[in-house]
């Protein structure tokens, strides 16, 4: 069963931008995009542990501040020609409030 | 007199461009009705592929939006399905009861998508591809499911897996052919085609036939299974095997149908009141499924509806070209040859190129051409002329330069070269028909600029969108005179086909004051850009409407956002700026306070003569900015695509040599350019004499102090490329040092491209050019001048003030979760 934590209400990110939750687990990238959608990251990247939620997000995807690589915002893979992946961590938006689970979703080798 | 009325079934691309066309020639003929099942607006039907692969939107597809109905008066019912034609009575019906009658009626009913009648067709997750709401319906699996396969190796097929590749599936496209596009290319040109693909990432089953579609536990299709019996995993099983005329109604109503409904040369059916005309119609035995022709019957319709009676249809010679960006293929013809036909052939595997020409009675029977197709127009051309080439037949496969007027041609020319050298008759666009000579006329006498105002005036480039590259180069070279620049050909990024220029000049001359009216203007092929033109926007609108653009903070980089420049651990650096890097005993020591006070790991002199801060939390930023601006700093904007530093050398005051103030000429020149945004990041430098030990030569705008007064020097660079600075003029007071200043830091705002340091700048427009602006023309400079002088008044704000004054702290603020 997933533990659901309300951590923000859809406002409190910007648009197109990000915040960042500071959690048990470590600093987790909370992503909200042109349409309004919510993701969740950890908030390093493959490459060399930039902090994912400082970058541009446009789309679905955000690009590391520190290099430059393309990390898809839904699975967390970076876009080839690199490769890697940042964890991904469920998360619920209902009626504009934003809703984590700290168990990061199977699948991702860096999870 | 009463106007006639005209209902229109089918809402599609055949029948409003009848309309159109009507409207055109007899606007007030008609009350027009018009029905259509899907909810939408007319779209452009072809642009799907481009939507399903994200580099368009649904939006940006429509082309007539409600208000052009509204705007014509024509009554449009969307989300009805016409179900019954009452011919005697001479009305229509939908499916919710709506009635209309009509005087004459016109059928433009599209084609359905061909669904294999294979076991298990009708699960879930099994789509043609054909409207919005099949891709609506791929886009949705493509962010759920991981395995697509597209049946059919054809345009719509490879275009229907292109897009799902471009979402993030593994596509496998299935055909049952022995290569793909048979129907279009020759086994050579195919072969190279999937080398292309495969490189791409899709995977290829050709000669397989489908014996099922296997139902998964869930009900929804999990896998296709072949004749042969292997299997092929698939949560998403596209159909794109072929398309059927939809004449269902057109033949409840007892119209004649034969693989379409038969009109004559008028495109008139079997009852004289009713016509049709699109992908439903079958003409002298041809149904076709493509838009050039599809426009021709239009044309000739409305011609008729609108009585003048003379256009006549006679059939279409159709040509093919693929829309996956980055792949070129053209065919049109009798491409495979056959008996008492001759081939020329060129083949260059290594730069993947392929052309292959079909001669037949020393005419030109049918092409293929893979890889370089800028030809493809004028082989079609040939070919629906019947031209005799046997007097140029060995220069034919070079293409139309090599032969007669162009002159002296050598090796192949590049694509400007060979495109000035068409004749005005060439066609350009072959969906719309539309020649070289119509373009050019257009641009020239409506004095058009981007290259969606082509598009609004001449549909050139307007459907398919293939020949959109040929439309900018005839864009670029017609208004190249008054553009002596040169704007480079290259778009500004990914998401747009738009150089920096024309950006640039659209804003300004639209009056697009919004990124998304930007974006939404210029044809973007994002919803919301990307990380390269974000950034370009925003600081293009910035510098076209200061004081009244709102900065948007999402599009900055973070450095930019946050005011501080982002370490390698994500920490951030604090640089205060000290103007003319000059600083009081107090300044020092509220950095030294500010450093114990917020235990910072490090601090350095910098090469920009003024102290930085390492290793700083983002979270502690807002704080120690509110100490640094009580001691009376300013960002040093360190980290921005902004004015840097005026580094100094001692000068008059001090310095033996010094024959000017040199220092506080660069307290002068900073506090005129603080807080400038710029194209890229800006410095100046001032020294005392021509020793030069601020190294004014190689900065961006750099003073030598000398006797008589102040050499100007400008487009230097320190960085990865050193340039020395170039000499732009010697100037006798502080106050010209000043106003010359300002007149060319706005030149370069005003038109380099962003990220475009003033040394690659300078060099791209050339010294004279500089020189004219900011030295010879007195109103030109004045007028710089002044309009930098305004830019600064909402610049000059320093974005801590605002920041530590509690607006936007909580970018810098992380969320505490405590479970
Ligand atoms: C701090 C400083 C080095 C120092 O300790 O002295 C510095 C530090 C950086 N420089 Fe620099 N540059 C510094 C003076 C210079 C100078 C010398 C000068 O300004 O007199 C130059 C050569 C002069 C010139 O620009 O023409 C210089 C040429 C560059 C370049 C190459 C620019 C080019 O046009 O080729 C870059 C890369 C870029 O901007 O894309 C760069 C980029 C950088 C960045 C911002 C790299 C980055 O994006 O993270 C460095 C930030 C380090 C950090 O973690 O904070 N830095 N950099 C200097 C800050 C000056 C200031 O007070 O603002
Ligand atoms: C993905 C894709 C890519 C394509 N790419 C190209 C290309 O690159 N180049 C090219 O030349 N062609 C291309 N085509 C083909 C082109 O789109 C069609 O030839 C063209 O749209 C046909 O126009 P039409 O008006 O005949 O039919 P449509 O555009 O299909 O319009 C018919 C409309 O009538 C509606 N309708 C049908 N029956 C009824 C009814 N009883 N009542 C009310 N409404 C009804 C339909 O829902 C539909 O909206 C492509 C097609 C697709 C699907
Ligand atoms: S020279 Fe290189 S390493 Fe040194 S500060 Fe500049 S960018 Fe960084
Ligand atoms: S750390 Fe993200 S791109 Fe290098």
């Amino acid at each position: 069963m997933t533990d659901w934590i309300e951590v923000a209400k859809l406002e409190d990110i910007p648009r197109q931008g990000a915040r960042v939750a500071r959690t048990a687990v470590g600093d987790i990238a909370l992503f909200r995009t042109l349409d309004d959608q919510v993701f969740a990251l950890r908030d390093q990247c493959p490459h060399k542990g930039g902090p994912l939620s400082q970058g541009i997000v446009s789309g679905h995807k955000v690009a590391c501040p520190l290099h430059d690589w393309k990390i898809a915002l839904d699975t967390g893979i970076a876009q080839a020609p690199d490769e890697g992946c940042a964890a991904r961590y469920p998360v619920r938006l209902e009626n504009g409030v934003v809703r984590l689970s700290l168990s990061p979703d199977e699948g991702c080798p860096n999870g | 007199m009463a106007r006639m009325k005209l209902v229109l079934v089918g809402n599609g691309m055949a029948g409003i461009r009848t309309l159109e066309e009507l409207l055109k020639s007899a606007p007030d003929m008609y009350d027009i009705t018009v029905f259509g099942d899907e909810p939408h607006p007319n779209y452009n039907r072809i642009m799907l592929s481009p939507v399903l692969a994200g580099e368009q939107t649904v939006e940006q597809i429509v082309l007539n939006g409600r208000d052009w109905y509204a705007g014509h008066g024509i009554a449009l019912h969307t989300g009805k399905r016409v179900v019954k034609i009452d011919r005697g009575n001479r009305f229509v019906e939908a499916d919710d009861g709506t009635r209309a009658s009509y005087d004459r009626l016109l059928l433009a009913t599209g084609s359905k998508p061909f669904i294999l009648p294979v076991p298990g067709a009708d699960l879930d997750g099994v789509v043609g591809f054909r409207d919005i709401a099949d891709v609506d319906h791929m886009i949705r699996a493509s962010a759920q499911y991981k395995h697509a396969v597209v049946i059919g190796g054809g345009l719509l097929g490879l275009e229907a897996a292109n897009g799902l590749k471009q979402r993030g599936m593994e596509v496998s496209v299935v055909h049952i052919g022995d290569w793909l596009l048979e129907r279009q290319l020759d086994e050579p040109a195919a072969r190279l085609l999937q080398q292309n693909l495969e490189a791409k990432g899709l995977k290829f089953l050709l000669r397989k036939q489908t014996r099922e579609l296997v139902r998964g536990e869930s009900g929804r299709v999990c896998a296709v299974q072949f004749k042969d019996g292997e299997t092929a995993p698939a949560d998403l099983v596209v159909m794109a095997v072929g398309i059927r005329p939809n004449t269902a109604l057109a033949e409840s109503a007892g119209l004649q149908c034969q693989r379409g409904i038969v009109v004559n040369d008028t495109m008139q059916t079997f009852d004289p009141r009713i016509y049709a005309v699109g992908e439903c119609v079958n003409h002298r035995g041809i149904a076709y499924g493509l838009v050039a022709p599809l426009f021709e019957q239009a044309k000739v319709c409305a011609n008729h509806l609108a009585e003048h009676g003379v256009g006549i249809y006679r059939g279409s010679m159709t040509s093919t070209k693929l829309k996956v960006t980055g792949i070129d293929l053209f065919s049109a013809g009798n491409f495979m040859g056959g008996e008492g036909t001759e081939e020329i052939v060129f083949q260059d595997p290594g730069r993947g190129a392929y052309k292959k020409l079909v001669l037949q009675d020393n005419k030109l029977a049918g092409a293929c051409l893979y890889g370089d197709t800028l030809d493809g127009a004028w082989y079609f051309e040939l070919m629906r002329d019947g031209t005799d080439v046997s007097d140029f037949r060995d220069k034919l496969l070079f293409g139309r330069h090599h032969i007669g007027d162009s002159g002296a041609g050598g090796g192949l020319g590049d694509e400007k070269t060979r495109l000035l050298a068409m004749p005005d008759s060439a066609e350009i666009c072959g969906c719309n028909g539309v020649c070289k000579g119509d373009i050019v006329k257009s641009i020239r006498d409506k004095k058009l600029f981007t290259l969606d105002e082509v598009r609004a005036h001449t549909k050139a480039s307007a459907s398919c969108g293939s020949c959109t590259g040929l439309v900018e180069t005839l864009l670029a070279a017609t208004v190249g005179g008054d553009y002596s620049t040169a704007p480079s050909k290259k778009p500004l990024c990914g998401c747009t086909e738009h150089t920096h220029d024309e950006i640039r000049a659209a804003i300004a001359e639209q009056g697009l004051k919004t990124m998304a009216d930007t974006m939404q203007a210029l044809g973007w092929q994002t919803p919301d850009g990307c990380n390269k033109c974000r950034p370009a926007l925003n600081y293009y609108l910035l510098c076209a409407w200061p004081g009244e653009y709102r900065d948007d903070a999402q599009s900055r980089f973070i450095n930019e956002r946050a005011h501080g420049n982002i370490q390698k651990d994500g920490s951030f650096s604090v640089v205060p700026r000290m103007f003319g890097g000059l600083c009081t005993p107090a300044e020092l020591r509220a950095i030294a306070d500010v450093a114990d006070k917020f235990q910072v790991p490090e601090m350095k002199v910098t090469g920009g003569q003024r102290i930085d801060l390492f290793g700083v939390k983002k979270e502690d930023l807002p704080a120690m900015w509110q100490d640094l601006s009580a001691a009376g700093f300013v960002s040093g904007h360190a980290y921005g695509k902004a004015m840097r530093t005026v580094k100094t050398c001692v000068g008059a005051k001090w310095c033996r040599f010094g024959t000017q103030d040199s220092t506080g000429l660069g307290v002068k020149l900073e506090e005129l350019t603080w807080g400038s945004w710029m194209p890229h990041k800006f410095k100046l430098a001032v020294s005392g004499c021509p020793r030069n030990c601020a190294e004014a030569t190689i900065k961006d705008f750099g003073v030598v102090c000398v006797d008589s007064g102040y050499e100007l020097h400008i487009g230097g660079n320190g960085g990865i490329k050193v340039r020395v600075t170039d000499l732009l003029c010697r100037v006798a007071t502080e106050e010209e040092v000043l106003e010359y200043c300002a007149a060319f830091t706005q030149l370069y705002r005003e038109e380099a491209h962003y990220l475009e340091r003033t040394a690659p700048w300078v060099e791209r427009v050339g010294l004279a050019h500089v020189k004219a602006r900011v030295v010879e023309d007195e109103a030109s400079r004045k007028a710089l001048a002044e309009r930098f002088r305004l830019s600064q008044e909402p610049a000059q704000v320093d974005p801590w003030k605002e920041r530590t004054e509690g607006a936007l702290t909580r970018e810098f603020t992380p969320i505490q979760v405590s479970a």
